[in-house]
């Protein structure tokens, strides 16, 4: 029920002390903007690296190699090995988990010198090898021509996909890379495709931007390597935690490479499912913080309004017993401490909240216009849930009225009689 | 309308008790015009406050309009004083941040009268007082006078059986007293009672009944008839200090 006179009892009281009335609602002001301010920018921190990783598949596993470090049925501890094209067959039979399985072999490397020659212009870039299910584990985007697809891995096309900075670096701004060819350790390969990464994970090493992919086929013939693989990339099934195709793996190379079972060097493994719920944990966890801090700080605001409260009724006090003399029950003079502390709480907290998101909403824009397609950006999009607002809105109901009954209580304890004699201030 | 019957009261404050009423009987009927003197500490006030339920007492009964005050919970208590009397005090006490008016109309809130309603009620008082012209001002705009006369529009205006009023000339020089003893006066001519607690011997001798209170107890009523020797005594009284 709305009480014109109600509010105009509150308006009044509180334009009687206008500094006091305001220092008391920045308590609640302050606090409430920076809860949102910080639950913003905490969630702007999980945007900005959850963008570079999303993406990627999160149910993955990479294997390689490394020397073994038991020796085992005849072979001295320290033995190189490699994958082949066998374990493949066997992985997909013995695995039933698996959903994509993609080996990859490394062929030159940037940092072995440039091994790309187009012409006079000349490059040190990443050669990777693969099948197109790895599209599938860590997608790319064509931004040029298009990206590998079976017919190439079963035919040994000699065709290539260039990153952008492999573009920029072999090809004028005018020339269309399509079709043109480059001299990747002595061999021609034809572009097909110009690629942008989707993620920023980056398997292999290097920069994503300055990688050559060609079909895992022909680099095995064209570049000799027999039947070896280098390096497995998998995802599991939905479902099936990584981590049990991850170990179930283990056991069967094991078995297959004559590796000790407890030998934990020669197979080196990597799962993303870990990290990503690393990740989560830690965006959680300063979800946590920002409240437990903003909660904090509140709570000292509402404190704040408590007090005022409190040195409001103090001063109140000849007032409240007129006021009962006349023929106020305790539960009207209640109900309007109640309500000057609830409506000076909520105002404060809403002014706080408009402000904070809308300082939010300004950052925001800032980002977008500074970072534009840049994607080396860890802080992007600070937000709000609409959920979060709704909480924080009604924590400052919640509070506004507790931090208005406990001097409302103690206005009513006092007598009447002893409310008038008082001298007031 | 009220009687008491042997009420005692006392203060607690710390360990130490302060018996303030000894036991006070006193009958007062609907329509009577009664001052209640007595030196200071003699427990004028706090009878008075007991008067009005605004504060309690130990022992005895008291007897408000037929309806024993004992023990009354708050809420009880804050409809009886709403409904049955009217209080006028010393220092006036206006509520300050409100005008004339709306000081006025005031009882009529807490007792759920709409805002024009009970406005214009309270203008209707204004004008009986004499005030109609200062019903926009703010009680600081006001003179003593003016304010103890809002002050007793206020008390009226739920239409009371009895008003209270606590030194209501004291803090009034002497010609604004006697305005004010006037209007109340009126109002007890039209049949409400009406108690004052003075020490003014002058103020008093305008009632028609007065109660000397001496350490706690009454130590004399002096009717209407007996004030030509109530004034000799008090003569006397001025001559031996």
């Amino acid at each position: 029920m709305f009480d014109l006179d109600l509010w105009k009892e509150i308006l009044s009281a509180l334009k009687k002390n206008r500094l006091r009335s305001f220092m008391t609602a920045f308590g609640v002001f302050w606090g409430i903007f920076m809860l949102i301010i910080m639950s913003g920018a905490g969630k702007a921190l999980e945007n900005g690296v959850m963008d570079g990783i999303s993406s990627f598949a999160s149910n993955s596993a990479f294997f390689w190699t490394d020397r073994t470090s038991v020796p085992y049925k005849g072979f001295q501890r320290g033995r190189r090995w490699l994958y082949n094209n066998s374990d493949i067959e066997v992985f997909k039979s013995k695995v039933k988990e698996l959903e994509y399985l993609s080996p990859r072999l490394f062929g030159p490397r940037d940092f072995q010198g440039e091994n790309t020659i187009r012409g006079e212009k000349t490059g040190a870039f990443n050669i990777y090898g693969d099948y197109p299910d790895y599209f599938k584990i860590d997608p790319w985007v064509p931004v040029k021509g298009r990206l590998m697809n079976e017919i190439d891995a079963f035919q040994s096309r000699k065709i290539c996909i260039i990153g952008e900075r492999v573009e920029e670096l072999m090809f004028e701004p005018d020339e269309g890379p399509i079709g043109q060819y480059l001299k990747i350790s002595g061999v021609y390969f034809q572009v097909v495709g110009v690629m942008h990464p989707t993620t920023r994970i980056n398997i292999g090493g290097g920069r994503k931007e300055e990688t050559i992919i060609v079909p895992f086929t022909t680099m095995q013939r064209a570049f000799n390597y027999g039947d070896q693989i280098h390096f497995f990339s998998l995802t599991s099934e939905k479902g099936t935690p990584v981590s049990v195709v991850e170990e179930k793996m283990k056991k069967i190379i094991k078995e297959r490479h004559d590796i000790a079972p407890d030998d934990n060097q020669a197979i080196s493994s990597f799962n993303i499912e870990t990290e990503f719920i690393k990740y989560t944990g830690l965006f959680t966890g300063i979800q946590v913080l920002t409240w437990i801090v903003g909660i904090g700080t509140l709570l000292a605001g509402v404190i704040g309004v408590s007090n005022i409260m409190l040195v409001i009724i103090k001063e109140r006090t000849q007032e409240i017993g007129i006021q009962r003399a006349i023929g106020a029950t305790p539960y009207t003079i209640i109900l309007h401490i109640v309500a000057e502390s609830v409506f000076l709480t909520v105002l404060a907290g809403y002014i706080g909240l408009a402000l904070g998101v809308g300082l939010l909403e300004l950052l925001n824009m800032a980002l977008e216009a500074n970072a534009g397609s840049n994607d080396d950006v860890f802080f992007r999009r600070p937000e709000i849930s609409f959920t979060m607002a709704m909480a924080a809105l009604s924590v400052l109901v919640v509070s506004g009225v507790i931090a208005g009954l406990i001097p409302a209580r103690r206005a009513i304890k006092i007598k009447p009689i002893d409310a008038l004699r008082d001298e007031g201030i | 309308m009220l009687s008491l019957n042997n009420v005692h009261k006392s203060y607690i404050t710390g360990s130490n008790s302060l018996h303030v009423l000894k036991g006070i009987n006193l009958d007062v009927n609907q329509g009577e015009f009664v001052s209640i003197m007595g030196s200071s500490g003699s427990g004028k006030s706090t009878l008075l406050n007991i008067l009005g339920i605004l504060d309690s007492y130990e022992q005895g009964e008291y007897k408000l309009n037929g309806t024993l005050v004992k023990d009354m919970s708050e809420k009880k208590a804050a409809k009886f004083r709403n409904e049955l009397v009217g209080f006028v005090f010393q220092s006036f006490n206006l509520i300050s941040f409100k005008n004339a008016m709306e000081n006025v109309a005031l009882p009529l809130y807490y007792k759920g009268v709409g805002r024009k309603k009970r406005n214009k009620i309270a203008m209707e008082y204004l004008e009986k007082l004499g005030l109609a012209e200062w019903a926009e001002h703010m009680p600081n705009e006001l003179s003593g006078g003016q304010k103890q006369r809002v002050a007793i529009a206020r008390s009226l205006i739920s239409k009371p059986k009895m008003i209270l009023a606590d030194e209501p000339t004291g803090a009034l020089d002497t010609s604004t007293s006697y305005e004010v003893m006037e209007i109340l006066k009126e109002i007890n001519a039209e049949g409400i009672t009406v108690i004052i607690v003075t020490h003014e011997h002058d103020i008093a001798a305008m009632t028609q009944k007065i109660i000397r209170l001496k350490d706690g107890v009454i130590s004399e009523i002096i009717k209407n008839g007996d004030l030509q020797s109530f004034k000799h005594q008090y003569m006397k009284e001025l001559e031996t200090a």
